[in-house]
């Protein structure tokens, strides 16, 4: 069963942009897209593990800060080496301003 | 084109092991063939003088074994190519065995640059990782000749495995081919921080026998390991022995911007190749980054797309807890824009004489600078000029920036 967990405001994810979110040990992405849609994917590029909120989101592609593997965090999908597993990705809802994901 | 002849690949390093899996990508299905010359399955690089050195990780794969075999590759492994016979566009390998070739790619790398000196070792393969790593014990007392990327790397990497280490440079500072001077000297406190003795505008006399170095200053140094990071030659042999044009400047193999050869059928990318670029004219780069984008190009080129390679280079180095990461390059700039944000991080920004942003150098703790410099790389790639205030100003987004160069057409 989908466990709904609190994550961040909406305010504090900026318009095409990433934000870190931790939960029991574990790392988390979470997104806005330009047309105002947030998402979340697991928190460590597949690649090398680095951590994908230091990189950079354009559009519907977050890209890992230190070897530009990049992904659609909507979907996950790795988009090409050394990309090349896809991202998990996590269902979000929003309520009350409030950014909830589902572990 | 025959499907019977193979794209046939040089080099197993991360150029060429990537490159065979883009021809894939690219859409040729038949044969390809991967020669490397060490007996080792490819890896990457860049670990070697990091994790791998400081015992925190094994060696890194490119690709793993299973997906050569899905791709269909036949890896030939520890054999060096030693000829190739370009009258019937033929491989000759150190064995004997010839393999005829449809396109033959050249990613044949770079070596460590060698000094005349006697009793020093060197970091470029695995082999040398792992055999330098079993050295490094708390305690040793190491000398690294040469304050460039590799050997400061190998310096961190020392410190952190308890070495007492002293980095000998000859130019009057660190880093000095490689980025601007403000950089290099957080990178030099760095070090001094981390106990290491920095010796710049020293150079090395001698190596006596038991690792005394004896420095051009008149003082000597005891050393347990002695190890240079001293630049790296690019292999071209295999190309010069087939009558290829090689660049006298640069002292690679000379192609032009589709990456091909003075040969038709023959290609050559990543660190053995000069290379020309429409920002920066005729180079060759030493670097992951490129040998990865030039993979992409020559299998692509490899099968007739006819596609100029254009990608803007990027480089980094990891070293403690700092990064650093450096888009284009900052020799080609006349002017320098530095932008601070509130949290301290500088990039310096180099601009050319007519406004062109040409580079991005930046160094911080952990990724701080990791966004900024790849929206630097985006913003050189548009050949955005930015107007130098909106540059320096943090509050300006670069994001921006870049939104109002890709709509404002710049001139070619």
């Amino acid at each position: 069963m989908t466990q709904w967990i609190a994550a961040c405001g909406v305010d504090d994810v900026d318009e095409e942009d990433v934000l870190p979110f931790q939960h029991d040990g574990v790392d988390y992405a979470i997104y806005r897209s330009p047309d105002d849609t947030f998402y979340a994917t697991a928190g460590h590029c597949t690649h090398e593990r680095e951590l994908l909120c230091d990189g950079l989101v354009m559009d519907r592609v977050i890209e890992c800060p230190k070897h530009n593997g990049r992904f659609d965090y909507a979907t996950g999908k790795a988009l090409g080496a050394p990309a090349l597993v896809d991202l998990r990705t996590y269902p979000v809802k929003v309520e009350n301003d409030t950014i909830y994901i589902g572990v | 084109m025959s499907t019977e002849r193979a794209m046939v690949v040089v080099g197993a390093g991360e150029c060429g092991a990537r490159a065979v899996f883009e021809l894939r990508d690219a859409g040729w299905t038949g044969p390809i063939t991967l020669v490397g010359a060490e007996d080792v399955h490819p890896y990457e690089r860049p670990p070697l003088s990091k994790a791998v050195l400081t015992g925190d990780a094994a060696p890194v794969p490119v690709r793993d074994a299973d997906a050569l075999r899905e791709a269909d590759v036949e890896f030939v492994a520890g054999v060096a190519a030693s000829d190739i016979d370009r009258d019937r566009n033929e491989l000759v390998l150190a064995d004997g065995r010839r393999i005829p070739y449809e396109r033959l790619l050249l990613a044949t790398g770079a070596s460590a640059r060698r000094l005349p000196l006697f009793g020093v070792s060197y970091l470029r393969s695995q082999a040398d990782a792992l055999a330098l790593r079993d050295r490094l014990r708390p305690g040793a007392r190491v000398g690294v000749i040469g304050g460039g990327f590799i050997g400061l790397e190998l310096a961190a990497s020392a410190t952190a495995r308890g070495c007492a280490v002293t980095v000998v440079e000859a130019e009057p500072r660190l880093l000095s081919r490689a980025v601007p001077a403000e950089v290099a000297a957080v990178v030099a406190d760095r070090h001094e921080q981390a106990g290491v003795d920095v010796r710049c505008g020293t150079g090395v006399a001698a190596v006596r026998d038991r690792g005394v170095l004896e420095l051009t200053t008149g003082e000597t140094l005891d050393c347990d390991v002695v190890v240079a990071g001293v630049g790296a030659v690019p292999e071209t042999a295999l190309a010069k022995n087939a009558g290829l044009a090689i660049d006298n400047v640069e002292n690679g193999v000379r192609v032009d911007d589709r990456l091909r050869t003075s040969d038709p059928d023959i290609f050559a990318a990543g660190d053995c190749c000069s290379f020309p670029h429409p920002l920066y004219g005729r180079i060759r780069l030493e670097a992951w980054r490129n040998a990865h984008d030039h993979a992409v190009t020559a299998a692509r080129n490899l099968l007739d797309a006819d596609e100029p390679h254009t990608a803007v280079p990027w480089f980094w180095s990891d070293q403690y807890d700092l990064n650093l990461q450096i888009a284009g390059l900052p020799d080609a700039a006349t002017s320098e824009v530095v932008r601070q944000r509130s949290d301290g991080v500088e990039t310096r920004f180099g601009l050319g004489a007519d406004g062109t942003l040409l580079s991005a150098a930046a160094v911080g703790t952990g990724n701080a600078v990791a966004k900024d410099v790849r929206l630097a790389e985006m913003l050189i790639a548009a050949r955005a000029m930015p107007d130098p205030a909106s540059l320096a100003d943090p509050d300006t987004a670069l994001k921006a920036l870049l939104r109002a160069a890709k709509s404002t057409p710049q001139p070619a």
